[in-house]
């Protein structure tokens, strides 16, 4: 069998697997036991098509499965109270549709800490194992394990309600959730070394979820804007680092080598959803739409930079955020130069906690030929321990400046 | 119907009984008002200065020590609780965000063990 076949296998899986969970918890009404009955029914399913075939609904195959599984769970297990679970029968649930929302709202509910939103998103919606997700994170598997017991726990026991927020509390809701899948996709980025062994693109797992978001919630444009985001942003990753697994900076990267189609279709998701947002884009979108200019721009220096600087005023302003002051700072010396750039720092009232900052600084700091100064940012970003990319790059720029 | 326990928490170490404090028990009268018959139970405690803390080491038997004050000086103190009934965590909340301390301090919001029928 080869790897497409087997990857093609673990999609339907996973895809369809995550809307039997979403059923099977309404039907039990616990997570837990949902969990380990789908558990159960994906492993068979993974031992079973690729040698019999994938089925014809793969959906009812599972949720059988899975049923019955659960059954001889709450069988088994006195302990397993639960009425809905142990009125079970073999009657087949219709799935009504909302079953996925409301364990994607289960999953990111404002009573979980962020971290344990990240863990149960990635195991329940994106089907992902244990070990999978500790190698993803870059978190101990005992840590996470307990992570995501402790989440399962909290759910059960404070009884954190299965259910789609009503339609005055979406505004509150959303964007916890949009946080989440960009979490996710930020592990991704972030996780560029790591275990070769484990497949897992966060990335693209994040890209995945907010398609899904897309699905369910389509007239909302900050899920829209997500979307858009994520897919520009990755149509640039084969050029984010070289071979050496070194970072290449924007301005160095090779543009034939961007995915332009994927990015077509990230411009066209974010100009219809900012033509929908009217006056009030939210901060996803002008993210989104930022991002898009890059990507759009056929080179560094043709890029629409006074439109870039104007978006990023409007993410500073909607944003505590310093790394958007340090983005806009970069934008803002690339068409009125690196004085007003820099200007632009020192007014700041917060710095980024890691390297960026003192990264821009250093850069801008160069650029006017201010080099001691330049020298003594690059090794205060040095001090703040970045990753090795990123540190090997700093290092490089810093000895640059000694030799230039 | 499942109970959840909002435990009061207020900055400084306020006494119920003083008349600077009739504003905040206004409040606290109508969120009475307000959840009626979902409160079961619930009390306001006089200020952590009158309270008193019991340890006992080494088990039961050991060295019992009885000493004046909280069990830990916190910027925010227990000033009070109450026993709802409550569908479900959201119901819980949603009491919760009614309960003064919630912006005079912070209202914690616990599930209680269910006790065997």
């Amino acid at each position: 069998m080869t790897d497409e076949v087997a990857d093609a296998i673990d999609r339907v899986v996973r895809d369809e697997g995550r809307r039997v969970l979403a059923t099977l918890v309404r039907t039990t009404g616990s997570l837990e036991l949902a969990e380990e009955a789908v558990a159960d029914a994906t492993e068979r399913a993974l031992r079973h098509w690729p040698r019999h075939g994938v089925p014809d609904e793969p959906r009812a195959w599972l949720t059988t499965v899975a049923r019955r599984r659960a059954i001889d769970l709450v069988r088994a297990d006195s302990r397993r109270r639960n009425r809905e679970a142990a009125t079970m029968t073999d009657e087949p649930v219709p799935d009504d549709g909302a079953d996925l929302l409301r364990l994607l709202f289960t999953c990111c509910h404002p009573a979980l800490s962020v971290d344990r939103r990240v863990a149960l998103a990635l195991r329940t919606l994106c089907g992902l194992s244990t070990h999978e997700i500790a190698a993803a994170l870059m978190v101990a598997e005992p840590t996470l394990a307990r992570r995501l017991v402790r989440a399962r726990r909290k759910i059960a026991d404070a009884r954190i309600p299965y259910r789609v927020p009503g339609d005055d509390e979406l505004g509150d809701r959303l964007p916890a959730l949009i946080q989440v899948v960009r979490l996710v996709f930020t592990e991704g980025h972030r996780a560029t070394s790591g275990d070769e062994l484990v497949r897992v693109d966060l990335c693209v797992e994040a890209i995945h979820l907010a398609s899904l978001l897309v699905e369910l919630f389509p007239r909302d444009t900050e899920v829209a804007g997500l979307w858009a985001l994520l897919t520009a942003v990755h149509a640039r990753a084969r050029t984010r680092t070289d071979a050496a697994g070194d970072v290449v900076l924007l301005r160095d990267q090779d543009r034939s080598r961007w995915d332009h189609d994927v990015i077509a279709l990230a411009e066209a998701g974010a100009t219809d959803a900012w033509a929908r947002a009217g006056d009030s884009p939210g901060p996803v979108l002008v993210e989104a739409a930022i991002a898009v200019l890059h990507a759009t721009a056929p080179t560094y220096a043709a890029t629409d930079w006074r439109a870039i600087t104007e978006l990023y005023e409007l993410l500073d302003a909607a944003t505590a955020n310093p790394a958007v002051r340090c983005n806009r700072a970069v934008a803002v010396a690339e068409w009125a130069g690196p004085a007003a750039g820099l200007a632009l720092l020192d007014e700041a009232p917060t710095r980024t906690p890691d390297h960026l900052w003192d990264a821009v600084r250093a850069d801008l700091l160069t650029r006017l030929g201010r080099r001691d100064d330049a020298a003594v940012a690059y090794r205060a970003a040095l001090a703040s321990g970045p990753p090795p990319p990123e540190r090997r790059l700093l290092e490089r720029r810093l000895a640059d400046l000694a030799t230039g | 119907m499942p109970q959840y326990a909002l435990l009061t928490y207020h900055p400084g170490d306020p006494d119920w009984t003083a008349p600077d404090q009739a504003d905040t028990m206004a409040e606290y009268g109508a969120f009475g008002a307000h959840a009626g018959d979902a409160i079961v139970g619930g009390a306001a405690l006089f200020p952590t200065t009158t309270a008193t803390s019991v340890r006992i080491t080494g088990g039961p038997d050991g060295e019992v020590v009885v000493s004046d004050g909280p069990f830990a000086e916190t910027k925010e103190v227990l000033g009070g609780l109450y026993l709802v009934e409550a569908a479900d965590l959201d119901e819980a909340i949603e009491y919760a965000k009614r309960v003064p301390s919630s912006w005079h301090g912070t209202t914690e919001v616990r599930p209680l063990v269910p006790m065997p029928e």
